[in-house]
């Protein structure tokens, strides 16, 4: 029995569609990873969920049963918003043991389930602290205590790592869903960071203008991406555009801008069906001098930039195309240099194909 | 002993186990929705409704409609003159008390502080202590005119009821302003500044434009106290008349038809006028930028500043702090020649002053009391939307409506609504009435603090479980506490000063300030000395409100 | 053209010091990152440059020329605010145009001005619009071209992506490099996201309470940097407590747990701690296929695909964690939880040898 399960919801802000027509989902003790841009309907959705929305059409269920008209404090839901709403009137470990005392515990089983919490998260010597007292990382461990001491069976996270440094976010992710899984909780987790969503959860829920796009393992988003949006959101990758010449059993012929041709993989093409190919950037090898290769492209370095663990190279194809190419462990210095002249070179099973979008590239790459 | 220790513990678990019922209660959507239903229905039955109705009645049942001429022409003057008065002073009270705002609120030092407790006490004070204090200052030998050698400076008239207008109706322009100055993302100023900008240039250009509609709310606000005000212009209008003073010869005089007629003719412009103002205002197009960058260089040079301070803070002490306290001395040297002791007494006058003191404190209390009572689920009503978007707007708007109107005019229409109705007695109506003239100030302040509250905190707490009483318990209300009791001191301070409906609706029981008005016009016999000394105790009672008021300020801020 | 020298700057409010002692020298046309995480003063370091803060002791010069006494109108400095500050009140061409208004430019010249900058953000069918109705990305657009419509040349940023998606951000940095290389100007860009400082900056300077830890080129920063917090706070490492067993004219040996490595490090005393740091793609697995055998034996204790590498929390010793990044297009496979590995720890010009913090690791490396 799927923990919660959307049918066909939909939800209207005036005129605005913000959720069209939902259905999936999520299974009974599932890590959940909403990912969209802004405005893609991630936190109506949430909102949703918690019950501090109701839809305008189609049916939410919890464990088989609909909660339409289930009002928020009876959902066993708890909503933890991004900038954490703790209660600032009151102690750390009055703010945890909020959700039990609500649920009619007696004073001293709350304040037990809010002590044991804390230790959980490392926080015990801070008990009697006000929050506006503690750092943005500190906050957002009560925030997440919070919601795990509350004895409710989903956990719903607003952003909540987005009101922290960038580093912090790489630390605490991780020990983020550590205590998620501990605790036992279904959870929904939303956000627009492409790195964490794959870092922390079993399945990803690509949002786009209030539709989903795609609903998978990180590898199968990745692997076998719906769509050139999802493709772009999840990983990343250069975007050429080509069409069908021939198809054999082995490879297919693709003919790109300016008559270059490249061997893709072997599909179901249209002849001279109009497509786009994707190429994931750390699949793009680059290489000083020509020789065998399924596909190899002259070209020339136009920018080159250091990622840390990475180099990116933005090569510029004698068609005019940019390609560009990730290569891991070089070194202090660039292995190649802006302006030299060089051949890329990608297997024909790397190369992901997708129908010409209707309202053109650019607009379908456009991150809203 | 044993039994007193059981008999605490059973009435511990009793109050706990009755919290739990009423919490469980409340999470039905219809408990929730029939008590703010409730509470609305009271706002519009009992404030709203007799407001308006009792004058159409009153005005249908008018046998004829007929007015001298003489008459009409007296009232289309005076109502006239109380909007022209009302428009010019609010205008000069912005351009006085912005100057004024800005230095308490940029220049953080331990006297600006001291000026900001100061600009309240016009707005602590009972207006007819203002009233009085003021006709003495500017028209009497002992006044500033001693410095010139001069009978008096200004005599009573138009001039002198806009130098009282000017001097109350400035703490609600600084106060507004301060509390917008805070509020104000004050990076805006500096993106103007890193772009080039002068000091001066940027806050014309760039703070006090983003400011427009708080500065407009602090304009209609000085307005809505300027046409309201009944007993301190009367105290110095002399032989002229404005709105209000009409209204009041008029009852004297038995001239019903009249005070029908202008008491309606004032709502309606009131109306009119502030539904044009809120409407258009924000409206006009701000004008492209024009800029002269030398001199307005020159006036943000640290000479500039000074020299502005300097106006400012003159204009403060001789148009509105000198002739606000010029009151105490006489006061003080009554106290000092044995009034005292007569006082305390109650002999002759003072009999009747205490029982209007008496009266004046029962009403404050009660209409404070119903105010909290009913007035806070509207509050929050209107804060959090309950109601939908656009229902949320009507009832926000007709919130104003007992500030708008003036408060004589309302006093007219409540005391014809209830007397048709049967015969409430006068008490009652009184109780009404000042219910009526405090409600705004009590759901405002409280929208804005329920506002101040991130919604977030009230949704993550239904969401951890707690049924909407315990969220109102837990969160809603120790967040807006101080709030409340500020609120609920401006309706007590307001009431206590209260004199336009209560001199509307008053037949035999006089408040404390309708009384003092008698005592200053002469219409009870009393010595300088013992009008100085009551006036004295009806502003030492209200200078108790301002202080504890700014304890819990103070305490608020340190919270924070 | 703009260069710019802070000497000795320090400011304090009450006992805490926001700046201590920072002295910074930024050439003509460079490109400068201060990095640091929240607090560190790096926004207090730039408001005094602009002449929003005044600081305590020190000077600071822009062409040589003292700013003691300069209003911040009278800098010539552009600005881009955190939280952006667009006027609300004024359309975007208002606020282009408001910097030559303020100077009371002839009409045409503000025109002029105003739609030059409408074409540089590529906004000009915007150009009657107001903030409100903006995208994020937008308004960043429009508050750059604000201050660029001011003709200077010395800019300082303050977060100037923060409010942005992750993928915004990402592509948005990039025009900013370009822009600044177009238009020949001196940037100080402050940021707390590493991977921003490192792939844009032609220097970085990496700050930490108050203080400048340490300056140098991107790739300086990331593979040898000289304090262990740096080292911690740009990208992610592994630090590996352990003490120095052995000794030798150019080299030393030191005890990690139950493994030894060789580093060609001198002036190290016997039986010294210290922390050997290595960043997660330098360290390679192999599957253990014997109980018994050579290299650091490990556990596989978590596994997520990343999609371009893998990431695993590996155990050594039973009780050392590291994380490992393997790519995901290399010939090692992927492990699952549980599995055997080897840990080999790469060469040793990976490695970096740091002393044992005084204050101790947790408080020196502390990201909050």
């Amino acid at each position: 029995m799927p923990s919660i399960s959307f049918m066909n919801v939909t939800k209207r802000f005036d005129k605005l569609l913000a959720l069209d027509r939902l259905t999936f989902d999520v299974e009974s003790g599932e890590y959940v990873c909403v990912l969209g841009p802004t405005g893609s309907g991630k936190t109506t959705l949430l909102r949703l969920i918690a019950g501090l929305l109701n839809p305008d059409d189609g049916t939410i269920f919890f464990d088989g049963r609909s909660v339409n008209t289930l009002e928020a404090h009876d959902r066993n839901a708890v909503y933890v918003p991004q900038q954490y709403a703790l209660f600032p009137h009151l102690t750390v470990l009055e703010n945890v043991a909020f959700g039990p005392l609500a649920r009619n515990k007696s004073e001293v089983e709350a304040r037990e389930i809010a002590s044991k919490t804390l230790e959980t998260v490392k926080l015990s010597w801070r008990a009697q602290a006000l929050p506006g007292e503690l750092s943005g990382g500190m906050q957002q461990r009560v925030a997440l205590a919070r919601g795990l001491a509350s004895g409710a069976d989903l956990l719903l996270l607003d952003e909540p790592l987005g009101a922290l440094d960038a580093r912090l976010r790489l630390e605490l992710r991780h020990k983020l869903r550590e205590l998620v899984k501990q605790s036992g909780m279904t959870a929904i987790h939303v956000t627009h960071d492409r790195d964490e969503a794959m870092s922390v959860a079993d399945r990803i829920m690509i949002l786009r203008a209030g539709r989903i796009l795609d609903y998978g393992t990180p590898s199968r988003a990745y692997t076998k991406p719906a769509g050139i949006f999802v493709a772009n959101l999840i990983g990343g990758a250069s975007f050429l555009e080509g069409t069908v010449d021939a198809v054999t059993p082995d490879f297919s012929l693709i003919r790109m801008r300016g008559g270059l041709q490249i061997r893709g993989p072997s599909e179901l093409f249209a002849s001279d069906e109009p497509i786009i190919l994707g190429i994931r950037r750390e699949q793009v090898r680059i290489l000083a001098d020509k020789f065998e290769a399924e596909n190899i492209l002259e070209g020339e370095i136009r920018e080159v930039r250091f990622l840390g663990s990475t180099r990116e190279y933005v090569i510029r194809l004698t068609n005019g195309d940019r390609i560009v190419s990730r290569r891991f462990l070089e070194g202090k210095n660039p292995a190649f240099a802006t302006g030299q002249r060089i051949y890329v070179s990608f297997k024909k099973r790397d190369v992901m194909t997708f129908a010409y979008p209707s309202q053109g590239l650019r607009k379908e790459l456009e991150m809203v | 002993m044993q039994n007193a220790k059981t008999q605490t513990g059973i009435s511990r678990s009793m109050l706990h186990e009755l919290l739990v019922r009423a919490e469980r209660l409340s999470a039905s959507p219809f408990v929730t929705k029939s008590v703010y239903s409730i509470a609305l229905a009271f706002f519009l039955l009992i404030v709203i409704a007799p407001a308006i109705a009792g004058i159409l009645a009153q005005l249908f049942s008018l046998p004829d409609l007929k007015l001298s001429s003489e008459v009409v022409a007296r009232m289309q003057s005076a109502i006239v003159w109380s909007f022209l008065i009302g428009l010019s002073v609010s205008s000069l009270d912005v351009l006085a008390g912005i100057p004024f705002a800005w230095l308490i609120v940029r220049r953080r030092e331990h006297w600006t502080t001291i000026l900001d407790s100061l600009a309240d006490i016009p707005f602590v004070i009972p207006t007819v202590a203002l009233g009085f204090s003021i006709l003495e200052f500017w028209s009497t030998p002992s006044g500033i005119g001693m410095i010139f050698g001069a009978d008096k400076v200004v005599s009573p008239g138009m001039l002198l009821i806009m130098l009282l207008h000017f001097a109350f109706s400035f703490p609600v322009i600084v106060r507004v302003m301060v509390g917008e100055f805070l509020n104000y993302r004050e990076t805006f100023e500096v993106a103007a500044r890193t772009l080039g900008a002068s000091g001066f240039t940027a806050v014309r250009t760039i703070t006090l434009p983003i400011l427009r509609p708080g500065i407009l709310a602090g304009f209609l606000l000085a307005l809505a106290r300027s046409l309201s005000e009944t007993g301190a212009t009367i105290v110095v209008a002399g032989a002229f008349e404005n709105g209000t003073v009409f209204i009041n010869n008029a009852r004297g005089a038995g001239l019903t038809t009249a005070i029908v007629i202008a008491s309606l003719l004032l709502i309606i412009c009131s109306l009119l006028v502030f539904a044009l103002t809120k409407i258009l205002a924000p409206r006009i197009r701000i004008a492209p930028l024009r800029v002269w960058p030398n001199f307005e260089k020159r006036l943000s040079g640290r000479s500039s500043i000074e020299a502005r301070n300097a106006i400012s803070l003159g204009i403060f002490f001789v148009f509105v702090l000198l002739p606000c306290l010029f009151i105490a001395l006489p006061a003080i040297m009554a106290m000092a020649d044995g009034t005292v002791n007569e006082a305390i007494a109650g002999v002759g006058p003072w009999a009747g002053f205490w029982s209007s003191m008496l009266l004046s404190y029962v009403l404050a209390l009660l209409a404070t009391t119903i105010n909290v009572a009913f007035g806070l689920p509207v509050a929050v009503l209107i804060a959090r939307n309950r109601f939908g978007q656009k229902a949320t707007k009507i009832i926000d708007a007709l919130v104003d409506l007992p500030i708008i109107v003036p408060s004589l005019a309302l006093g007219v229409s409540l005391s014809f609504f209830w007397s048709r109705l049967g015969a409430l007695p006068e008490f009652w109506v009184l109780v009404l009435a000042h219910t009526t003239i405090t409600y705004s100030y009590f759901v405002r302040a409280m929208t804005a603090s329920v506002q101040g509250i991130a919604p977030e905190l009230e949704e993550t707490a239904r969401t951890l479980g707690a049924h909407p009483l315990r969220v109102f318990r837990k969160i809603t209300l120790p967040l807006t506490k101080y709030s409340l009791l500020s609120g609920a001191i401006l309706v007590f301070t307001r009431s206590v000063d209260e004199t336009g409906a209560t001199s509307a609706v008053s037949k035999v029981m006089k408040t404390a300030p309708v009384l003092l008005v008698d005592w200053i016009r002469g219409n009870v016999a009393v010595t300088p000395g013992e009008r100085a000394l009551g006036i004295g105790f009806l502003v030492a009672t209200s200078f108790v409100a301002l202080v504890v008021l700014r304890l819990i300020a103070l305490r608020q801020s340190r919270r924070k | 053209m703009p260069n710019l020298d802070i000497v000795g700057v320090s400011k304090h409010y009450g006992t805490i010091a926001a700046l201590d002692d920072v002295t910074l020298h930024v050439g003509d046309r460079e490109y400068v990152c201060i990095l640091g995480p929240s607090g560190c003063g790096k926004t207090t370091l730039i408001k005094c440059v602009a002449g929003i803060e005044q600081p305590d002791q020190g000077q600071i010069f822009i062409d040589g020329r003292p700013m003691q006494n300069a209003l911040i109108e009278d800098r010539r400095i552009g600005y881009v605010f955190q939280d952006i500050a667009l006027f609300p009140h004024l359309s975007v061409k208002d606020n282009l145009s408001y910097a030559l208004a303020v100077r009371h430019a002839p009409k045409d010249r503000v025109l002029t001005v105003a739609n030059e900058m409408l074409d540089l953000i590529n906004m000009r069918d915007r150009s009657k619009s107001y903030p409100r109705e903006l995208s994020g990305g937008a308004q960043q657009k429009v508050a750059v071209g604000r201050a660029i419509a001011t003709g200077s040349h010395l800019f300082l940023l303050d977060e100037p992506l923060g409010a942005l998606d992750a993928l915004v951000r990402a592509e948005l940095r990039y025009d900013l490099k370009r822009l600044a290389i177009d238009l020949g100007l001196t940037i100080i860009h402050v940021t707390h996201d590493q991977e921003e400082a490192l792939s844009i900056a032609d220097r970085i300077v990496v700050m930490k309470r108050g203080k400048i830890v340490e300056v140098g080129k991107p790739s300086e920063i990331y593979l040898s940097p000289k304090s262990i917090f740096t080292e911690n706070f740009v990208g992610e490492t592994n630090l590996l407590e352990g003490r120095i067993i052995e000794t030798n004219v150019s080299s030393c040996v030191v005890q990690l747990g139950s493994h030894k490595i060789e580093l060609p490090v001198s002036g190290k005393v016997g039986g010294q701690r210290v922390v050997v740091s290595i960043r997660p793609e330098f360290i390679t697995l192999t599957r253990r296929t014997t109980e018994i055998g050579g290299g650091w034996a490990g556990r596989i204790k978590q596994a997520a695909f990343l999609g371009d590498i893998y990431r695993y929390g590996v155990q050594v010793d039973g009780e050392t964690d590291m994380v490992v990044h393997v790519p995901s297009t290399g010939e090692t496979g992927g492990f699952a939880v549980g599995e055997s590995v080897n840990v080999a720890l790469g060469k040793s010009g990976h490695m970096l040898l740091f002393n044992y913090p005084v204050e101790g690791l947790e408080k020196e490396t502390a990201l909050e």
